[in-house]
């Protein structure tokens, strides 16, 4: 009997993701052993045309990480969404937006202009990419880039979602031994649209940390607090913690280890607009009622969208600023 | 309770709309017939089974027809668009639960105040009455039925100043045999009534109409009267107020004082009283405010006195016979409960400064209102004598100007009601007690209650002088040899057609009320709402003047605006009616509109747990949740919308509610 195919593919994304499922260790071995890989372009050599060639939903799991961002990423979204029986919104880029979705602040011609023509390149030659470009031999494309970056589901039907930038490694290997386990009949796939993964609550709960009620009379940055004490709620210091808004599964590491959550696995259940949660809570617990005492509180979270929609930009209510979308 | 436990519900699947006209209130604007039919095609596939509009939907013929189709057809939701669900919520809600149908199965959509008295356009109002019932449809289907809790009235009341309006209330509620705390932050009971001579239409002495009732007050064995205190903060709910009131440190142990005013005597130090003299008399640094000030105990102001501020001095309690000086006294901090609570905090004067080209404070024989009260006061600081500010001079010819501060755009709006009726009591009392010539400088005269018309006519007869007209300068600037050492009052006379001049030795400046200055504060702390003046808001104007938003928070006398004394007495009594009421209700039905916390969501994050405003909420510490007490609860949505966890829920307000009824305005499926 044949093995059933597994793809992989990244779109408008950083790679970590990728990292993070060859970081499983050996359960990468089991992917082997069960599976037949026939397209990750990170680990080996396919064609687009392979895939076109395939038989629509012959592909029983792919996971599908990054945002869609150009028209080559929409168009592999639909080309792996026909072929596949089980796409896998994968990682904060394809289930949110992640890191590449701020850029929906931007225009395009704003954020080509950034990228090739201020200090941030070295750009001496001052190129600038053309979708079209005319050489001796002919007609060269690339890829044009969308107006706003979008999430997997803004563009196809998505099965199952997997928070996380990236996800971390124990939980892929989870899901990748739930999959096998299905495979063998000893389990379920749990309802489609569910989020695999990934807990059911927020960061706080697997947080170790002490809590009492809150009453911030002033945001600092993280490393203006020192030394930050070791035992208590980071928030209650006064670092913006996101842990109280975001998705229980990561073993709360980040404020294990001394640093603040910034939000990474993404809107807990039952949460419409992580950005305006957070923001309603943080307000909630500013112990100030003179509007200048809380603009001065306020004043010490200098960057709002980088706080409270770093990787929830692209899924939130708004999505993108109108700079963005109109021309 | 868990997400898992609740049964979910099964959703609306025969749904009523009433479309109605309200007369011509709605039907002048918005096609209501249109609408209704629209609304049974259009919104069938939603479970719309009968769509009628209906002349008045809140007539009994109206509520008739809910009760009659639910019964008919077998309807499990309703949706009336029509007013504000503040007029008339409580009116379908009853008549669905006749029906035999839950009443929060039934919502009420407002295309009245949202739609046809604020739109010009008939097409577009349709449109949009449309949209809105279209949101009701689509909310109705995630209404879950809900159950009212009861739970009892402590019937105990807390009644916030100690003017006329408090008084009454006070004592009505204690005569019927229930506890008062009356709470009044002055050493004294009395309000601005003490500070009067005579009181209009009739003239009676207010000191010996009003000082029985203080008396009694004073004495009832139901009224604990608590003064020199001020209430710090409220929490809790109608029935179950908890108030914790500061009763700051007199000085003086009130089971010792017998009020026998040796310290007063013995005082060696005398201060201006702004306050109850209106800056025209003195007052010991140990003072009541007057001789018939209920309570008899004195109070030492601390920031005047010689001891407290340089160490040395004490001579009151040098003289005291009972002892009863205590330097050592601390302000007390106490809880009490009540079940309802009266305001009746009053006013304050508007200050004549601010209308700088009247001189008042600059021209010295420039008087204010309560300046003037004092001075005619038998018992004020010139016993009675109308005199200028040199104390002996009595004025020749005297202008009382009306409006100062009122009916000014550049001041207050409104109009403060009591002034011109003050104004001819002035000129009355002028009159009598000098014989001066009295000039009235007027805008209109507002004489319209019983009895004050009459008293107009009186002094017309006792030749006081009219003129019609706004009043631009008082000014000691004298143009001719018959304004020298005169103030002259420059007025466009609009009766004559002209300007004039018209020198006098004093002038009394009528001026209005303003809320008091506290008035924000005092509102947020109890909970009620200001008018953008800063007058308390009442829960309806005209059929509903002593209620206020806030169950169980009455309004009484010039809180709420500004009023003459019987208005504010029987203010004072129909908010006591209204307390009375509900004291014999013995219990209060609670909205089941309430949050709760699903504690599988629950991370203990404690982001909510100091945010109620009714100490609904509490930390289970060994489970790390938090849990919401249904009893507490007002269902205000602080802690829902607060929960970055997205663990806790409104009921009759929930996510799939609001979104679904969102879903239905934008017309999306
Ligand atoms: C110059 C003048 C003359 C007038 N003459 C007449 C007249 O002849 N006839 C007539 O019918 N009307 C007259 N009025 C109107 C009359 O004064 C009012 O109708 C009446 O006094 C209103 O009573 P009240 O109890 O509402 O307010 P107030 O008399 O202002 O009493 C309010 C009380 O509440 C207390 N208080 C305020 N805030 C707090 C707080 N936060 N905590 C505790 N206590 C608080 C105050 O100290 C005060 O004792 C006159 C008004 C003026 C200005
Ligand atoms: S440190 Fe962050 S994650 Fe931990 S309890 Fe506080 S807010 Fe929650
Ligand atoms: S603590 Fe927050 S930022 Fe850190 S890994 Fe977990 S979800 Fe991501
Ligand atoms: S009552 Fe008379 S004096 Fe007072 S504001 Fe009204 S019109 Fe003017
Ligand atoms: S909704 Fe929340 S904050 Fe409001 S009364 Fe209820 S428990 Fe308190
Ligand atoms: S805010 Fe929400 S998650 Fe946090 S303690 Fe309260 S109910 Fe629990």
């Amino acid at each position: 009997m044949s093995k059933p195919k597994f793809a992989m593919y990244w779109a408008a994304s950083c790679g970590g993701c990728e990292i993070a499922v060859l970081n499983t260790h050996e359960t990468i071995l089991d992917v082997d052993a069960n599976f037949d890989v026939v397209f990750w372009p990170v680990a080996m050599d396919a064609k687009y045309q392979d895939v076109e060639a395939m038989e629509d939903k012959s592909i029983l799991l792919t996971l599908w990480n990054g945002g869609i961002r150009t028209e080559e990423n929409e168009h592999l979204a639909h080309l792996l969404r026909r072929k596949s029986q089980i796409l896998v919104a994968f990682g904060s880029c394809a289930t949110e937006g992640c890191i590449p979705g701020l850029a929906n602040l931007s225009s395009v011609d704003d954020i080509f202009a950034t990228a090739y023509h201020t200090v941030s390149t070295v750009n001496p030659d001052n190129i600038h990419p053309q979708p079209v470009f005319r050489v001796p031999e002919g007609e060269l494309t690339i890829p044009a880039m969308k107006p706003v970056l979008k999430t997997l589901a803004q563009v196809v039907d998505v099965d199952y979602y997997m928070p996380g930038c990236p996800p971390e490694s124990h939980q892929i290997a989870a899901v990748i031994n739930l999959v096998i386990q299905v495979l063998q009949g000893k389990a379920e796939l749990p309802p489609k649209g569910a989020v695999i993964g990934a807990g059911n609550s927020t960061v706080c709960d697997e947080c170790k940390r002490k809590r009492d009620v809150k009453h911030i009379t002033a945001f600092h940055r993280i490393q203006e607090v020192a030394p930050l004490d070791p035992e208590l709620c980071i928030l209650e210091q006064g670092v913006p913690c996101n842990g109280p808004a975001t998705r229980s599964g990561c073993n709360a590491r980040c404020p294990s280890v001394g640093a603040q959550c910034i939000g990474c696995y993404g809107p807990a259940e039952g949460v419409l607009d992580y950005g305006a949660r957070l923001i309603t809570s943080f307000a909630s617990v500013i112990d100030a009622t003179e509007p200048a005492e809380i603009e001065r509180i306020l004043d010490g979270i200098p960057d709002p969208t980088g706080q409270f929609y770093r990787f929830n930009l692209a899924d939130s209510l708004l999505r993108a600023s109108t700079k963005a979308w109109k021309k | 309770m868990s997400a898992e436990e609740k049964t979910p519900n099964k959703k609306p699947e025969k749904i009523g709309v009433y479309v109605c006209h309200c007369g011509s209130n709605i039907a002048g604007m918005v096609d209501v017939e249109n609408v209704a039919k629209w609304a049974g095609e259009e919104l069938a596939h939603k479970g719309v089974v009968i769509a009628r509009d209906y002349k008045f939907m809140c007539s009994s013929l109206g509520q008739e027809l809910i009760e009659k189709d639910i019964k008919e057809f077998g309807l499990d939701g309703v949706v009336v668009a029509a007013c504000s669900p503040h007029l008339h919520e409580k009116t379908f809600r009853t008549a669905t639960e006749k029906a035999g149908l839950n009443p929060y199965m039934c919502e009420l959509v407002s295309i009245r105040e949202q739609v046809s008295w604020v739109h010009t356009d008939k097409a577009a109002a349709t449109e949009k009455s449309k949209a809105i019932l279209s949101g009701g449809v689509h909310r109705v289907l995630f209404d879950e039925p809900l159950q009212e809790m009861k739970v009892p009235i402590n019937p105990n009341t807390l009644v916030v100043g100690g003017g006329i309006a408090g008084i009454q209330a006070a004592l009505e509620i204690a005569n019927a045999g229930f506890h008062v705390y009356l709470v009044e932050r002055e050493p004294s009971i009395g309000g601005h009534m003490a500070q009067f001579d005579k009181t209009f239409p009739t003239l009676d002495c207010s000191a010996c109409i009003l000082t029985p009732r203080m008396v009694e007050a004073g004495t009832h064995p139901n009224i604990t009267l608590l003064t020199w205190s001020e209430v710090e903060s409220v929490s809790g709910y109608v029935g179950n107020f908890n108030i914790t009131i500061r009763k700051k440190a007199r000085y003086v142990n009130e089971e010792l004082c017998t009020g026998c005013a040796v310290c007063i005597e013995k005082c060696p130090k005398k201060i201006i009283d702004d306050v109850y003299e209106a800056g025209l008399g003195y007052r010991k640094v140990v003072y009541t405010p007057f001789a018939q000030a209920v309570p008899k105990y004195p109070v030492i102001d601390r920031e005047n006195c010689t001891y407290f501020q340089k160490g040395t001095c004490k001579a009151c309690e040098k003289f005291c016979p009972t002892d009863a000086i205590d330097f050592e006294q601390q302000d007390e901090l106490f809880n009490v409960e009540v079940g309802n609570i009266i305001l009746a905090t009053g006013y304050d004067l508007f200050d004549a400064r601010k209308v700088t080209n009247y001189g008042y404070g600059r021209l010295a024989n420039v008087f204010n209102s309560l300046e003037f009260e004092r001075l005619s006061n038998a018992a004020g600081p010139t016993n009675g004598n109308i005199v200028l500010r040199d104390g002996k001079t009595t004025p020749k010819t005297v202008g009382i100007i009306h409006c100062v501060g009122s009916r000014d755009r550049n001041f207050n709006n409104y109009c403060s009601t009591i002034c011109c009726m003050q104004s001819l009591k002035f000129a009355h009392l002028v009159k009598e007690r000098t014989g001066a010539e009295v000039y009235e400088f007027y805008i209109d005269m507002r004489t319209a209650a019983k009895a004050y018309d009459e008293f107009y006519q009186r002094v017309l007869e006792e030749g006081t002088l009219m003129v019609r007209g706004k009043v631009a300068e008082v000014t000691d600037a004298a143009r001719q040899p018959h304004e020298e050492g005169k103030l002259i009052i420059q007025v466009e006379d609009t009766f004559a057609g002209k300007q004039r001049r018209i020198p006098v030795d004093m002038v009394i400046l009528s001026n209005g009320m303003e809320p008091r200055s506290d008035a924000k504060e005092t509102a947020k702390k109890f909970g009620i709402s200001c008018s953008a003046d800063s007058w308390f808001i009442e829960k309806h104007p005209k059929l509903d003047p002593v209620s206020t938003m806030t169950e169980g928070v009455m309004i009484a006398g010039c809180a709420s605006g500004p009023k003459d004394i019987p208005t504010s007495v029987a203010q004072g009594a129909a908010a006591a009616a209204r307390v009375l009421d509900k004291i014999l209700q013995k219990e209060v039905a609670l909205e089941p509109i309430r949050a709760t916390v699903d504690e599988e969501k629950c991370s203990g994050c404690r982001i909510c747990n100091n945010l109620c405003p009714f100490n609904a909420i509490s930390f289970v510490d060994d489970l790390a949740v938090t849990r919401i007490n249904p009893a507490l609860c007002q269902g205000c949505g602080t802690c829902v919308a607060a929960c970055p966890a997205g663990a806790i829920s409104g009921t009759g307000f929930s996510n799939e509610q609001i979104l679904a009824q969102i879903d239905g305005l934008l017309m999306v499926a």
